[in-house]
């Protein structure tokens, strides 16, 4: 009897297997994207983090966020222009310190409250208030990149808040007053993190009680399972064990409503699993497609989205690793050294641009007419030599295991501006370095390299947000202190006026590039893929995709 | 018997606490910390101290050791770096996908393995006996995560019968109970919700068990020819058994124990195979999780899933030990 057992239970295993076929197979083709329906599954990269935007900083919090919760101004469809939002106008008066914003009237939180002035200012103090465990630099990262520091602060390396006060005039007239003037705002308002929350929710589910200890920080009920804001969808369930978020449609929507009843957020971490799991059905679309998929997945009929570039990828040279770095012509000559062009036709996806300033053109602030730097070996070469650096030897770092979406493939980037600088005359040691932590640390607050690969993607439209990031103060990536640069940084930071601001940026652009601390290299168009059937989604180079405008197509 | 297993189990603590202490100091001598993966392209040196002294880093480590231990204590195990969320949460969300994944694999790997070696050995030299060597020696050698590639293109972005990635369909809405999904389902009479997540299992299922299968093939036959070649067994033929006797309760039964021993071994295995498989399947269980928290130096995850892995481990062995005295009564005696 006993040796027969085992055959046993294979036969049972196999009658188990094909009984489940056919109730699983008949669940698939109903879900499967290919047929008219009002449910779509799309597949993400990572979990979200929390769903409070204010304590967010990575995008799959964000993506959610975007589509529950709405900020008083967003970006324009598709592009990076501030434009209405839960605010219909906003003016700055004669200081450019107190905006008035006119907000829009009949909007309802989710919970069914109303949305007002009192409700702006409710944030506003929830933010600016902010006590213990929510001043953490993790916890409220945008908050702190955009207004510096809250009423009271409690780490010394905080800076003064520039959010001073909020004062709701009446019912849809709302006065936010700052302590300087910034460039930042209004745009950085169209940041996810200065989402309008109902402050019923808010209270009932204890939002700001940011709990555990300093290292284990715990967030409240609120940010997990209650996010209530104004947009067109609601949250319904986060099944973490499964890996899915799941929102549906607001039907209270104040504009157009939803086309789609429910969209599911499922996480994928592999790439090449989020493009097996859209061809065979599983999900409806994906973000973070990589670049040589691309042409494959538009032959193959999906609806591939280009967003606009809203990127940059320079080559960074540290003039504290290596003193010939800080003589101008050295870097002059590496910057005609390399091929910027072949390696954008190459190596990046379709509808990459070689930078000629440190932010693409769809910002304000660009300028056509700075110095630029043509391949030219010959030069190059001439360039050393006047220099007395025609044996330069230079460390150069870059990343491995990571795409970034400024820089999709760092190896193959890597071996073509490599093997450029060697035709120059320049000897390259390469040192590969795992992303996370080797590189970025060596890269960000190492003075051992040389070169290196880095980039950004913006947060919002403003170039203080791309090349004040990189050059505003002195900073271990590049380490020159050019104090002249820095106070020209500070001039257009505070200039009130946006005409004129734009034109301090254009002068910044062109200093930049005389001085050139490092080469930008290119800006690269992320895509982002949906079914075949799935149309009305306009790619946004914020990656603020409507998700609320998504519907199958007959 | 009792005493025995009290006695595995008290030598846990004395394991366990020598384990959290070279995990712990092994850890943060690692180069960089959960700042750098938090803060990206954006960590100035000053955000990067702000967060470390924010979460307690920069105190030296035997305090943040003692903290650590403090907490365990109380069977605290801390907050992720990563996702915020408390360890234990994460863990028991986790867990239980990766062990119906192992089950899977397991159920495959002893439900195929064992006849096929023992029919192997059986009629050694012959057709099956070749196939099951050399297909054993193929199942050794390929490597895990391309043949679920190369299973989930077959069996699923072309021929459409298993699904590609996750544990469930999502748009089922199912209730959460166990978290084992399977038994979920059953648990609510949800019988799409448990017939799914059977699905689910099926192709990752497959991949993880080739390794297993193979090994387990090998060592059966193996061990059933060694056995077979016994004195007890001729004996047994001399004094006229049935061969269904012989072969059961002789020589099945007595070639059993180095495939128990390796199947208590392989459990292990399985685990760091699951890093991989749940990867390419998109398969939330902790292989994967436990990778993504190495890389973003997410020390809370780290140390309690080791811990609570290491556990594990300890009491699947102790099992696969207990049950060597109900196959061999000799190990009792002892």
């Amino acid at each position: 009897m006993r040796a027969s057992r085992p055959k046993v239970a294979v036969a049972a295993v196999a009658v188990a297997a094909l009984a489940v076929s056919g109730c699983a197979e008949s669940d698939r083709d109903d879900s499967s994207g290919d047929s008219n329906n009002d449910t779509l599954v799309f597949g993400v990269a990572g979990d979200p983090k929390v769903l409070d935007p204010s304590f967010a900083s990575d995008g799959e919090s964000l993506r959610v966020s975007r589509q529950i919760f709405e900020t008083l101004v967003r970006p324009e469809e598709g592009g990076t222009k501030v434009s209405p939002g839960l605010a219909e106008s906003w003016t700055p008066d004669a200081a450019g310190t107190t905006w008035t914003f006119k907000l829009r009237s009949g909007v309802k939180f989710h919970d069914g409250t109303d949305f007002d002035a009192e409700a702006v200012c409710v944030n506003f103090n929830r933010w600016y208030n902010a006590t213990g465990l929510m001043q953490s630099p993790d916890v409220t990262a945008y908050w702190q990149d955009v207004m510096g520091g809250f009423a009271q602060n409690e780490d010394e390396a905080l800076q003064e808040s520039l959010f001073k006060s909020c004062t709701a005039k009446d019912a849809t007239t709302v006065d936010l007053a700052f302590t300087r003037v910034s460039s930042k705002i209004p745009a950085a308002l169209m940041l996810p993190s200065f989402s309008i929350h109902s402050p019923t929710a808010l209270e009932e589910y204890d939002a700001s009680n940011v709990g555990g200890t300093a290292e284990d920080v715990k967030y409240p009920e609120y940010a997990t399972a209650h996010p209530t804001g104004t947009g067109p969808f609601k949250f319904k369930s986060w099944d973490i064990a499964n890996k899915s978020l799941t929102i549906e449609r607001n039907d209270d929507y104040w504009g157009d409503k939803a086309k789609l009843k429910t969209l599911i957020f499922k996480t994928i971490s592999d790439e090449n699993a989020r493009k097996q799991a859209l061809r065979s059905g599983d999900i409806q679309g994906y973000d973070l497609v990589g670049p040589a998929d691309v042409e494959p997945l538009k032959s193959e009929g999906f609806n591939v989205l280009t967003r606009p570039a809203f990127n940059i990828l320079y080559l960074g040279m540290n003039q504290k690793g290596n003193p010939k770095l800080a003589d101008l012509k050295v870097r002059q000559a590496i910057a005609h050294a390399i091929n910027r062009q072949a390696l954008v036709d190459s190596k990046l996806p379709p509808g990459g641009k070689v930078a000629m300033n440190f932010f693409p053109d769809t910002v304000e602030g660009w300028n056509g007419d700075v110095t630029t730097y043509d391949y030219d070996v010959d030069k190059a070469k001439q360039l050393l030599a006047e220099a007395g650096a025609a044996d330069l030897t230079l460390r150069f770092h870059y990343p491995t295991e990571v795409t970034r979406p400024y820089m999709p493939n760092p190896k193959d980037l890597f071996e073509l501006v490599s093997a450029d600088l060697q035709a120059a005359g320049i000897t390259v040691e390469p040192i590969p370095l795992k992303w996370s932590p080797d590189y970025l640390n060596a890269t960000t607050s190492g003075s051992e390299h040389d070169l290196h690969f880095l980039g950004w993607t913006g947060d919002y439209g403003d170039g203080y947000n791309f090349i004040g990031t990189f050059f505003d103060r002195q900073k271990d990536e590049w380490g020159f202190n050019n104090p002249e640069l820095f106070a020209q940084f500070k001039d257009a930071d505070t200039t009130a006026d946006p005409a004129s601001r734009v034109e301090k940026y254009k002068g910044l652009n062109k200093t930049i590039m005389d001085f050139l601390p490092g080469v930008p290299i290119s800006h690269s168009p992320p895509a982002i893929v949906f079914g075949k059937d799935v149309t009305g989604i306009k790619a946004s180079p914020l990656t603020d995709e409507r998700y609320a405008n998504a519907e199958f197509k007959s | 018997m009792f005493r025995f297993i009290v006695r595995r189990l008290l030598q846990l603590i004395p394991t366990l606490f020598g384990l959290s202490l070279l995990l712990f100091i092994w850890l943060r001598r690692l180069p960089g910390g959960p700042e750098t993966a938090i803060l990206g392209e954006r960590g100035t040196p000053e955000m990067r101290a702000a967060i470390r002294r924010s979460m307690g880093l920069d105190e030296p480590i035997l305090v943040q050791y003692g903290r650590f231990v403090r907490r365990l204590a109380r069977l605290d195990l801390g907050t992720s770096s990563s996702t915020k969320r408390p360890v234990i949460e994460e863990f028991l969300e986790r867990f239980p996908g990766t062990v119906e994944l192992t089950i899977t694999a397991l159920v495959i790997a002893i439900g195929v393995g064992i006849p096929l070696g023992y029919l192997a050995a059986r009629r050694r030299g012959r057709l099956l006996d070749h196939f099951s060597v050399g297909g054993s020696l193929i199942g050794i050698c390929i490597p895990i995560f391309f043949l679920a590639y190369v299973l989930k293109a077959i069996f699923s972005e072309n021929l459409g019968w298993f699904p590609s990635s996750g544990r469930q369909d999502p748009t089922l809405d199912a209730t959460r109970i166990t978290n084992f999904f399977v038994l979920d389902g059953l648990m609510t009479r949800e019988w799409d919700a448990a017939a799914d997540a059977l699905w689910h299992l099926v192709l990752p299922g497959l991949a993880l068990a080739t390794i297993p299968l193979a090994i387990i093939v090998r060592i059966t036959r193996a061990s059933v020819l060694e056995v077979l070649n016994e004195d007890f067994v001729r004996t047994a033929e001399a004094k006229g058994l049935t061969e269904r006797t012989v072969r059961g309760r002789h020589v099945l039964r007595n070639s059993l124990l180095p495939v128990v021993t390796s199947i208590g071994l392989l459990t292990g295995g399985l685990l760091s195979g699951a890093v991989l498989t749940e990867t390419v399947f998109a398969f939330t269980g902790i292989g994967a999780f436990i990778y993504e928290a190495i890389n973003h130096r997410d020390y809370p995850v780290l140390m309690g899933f080791i811990m609570i892995i290491s556990v594990v481990y300890v009491l699947v062995n102790l099992l696969v030990d207990l049950s060597y005295s109900l196959i061999d009564p000799r190990v009792r005696v002892r």
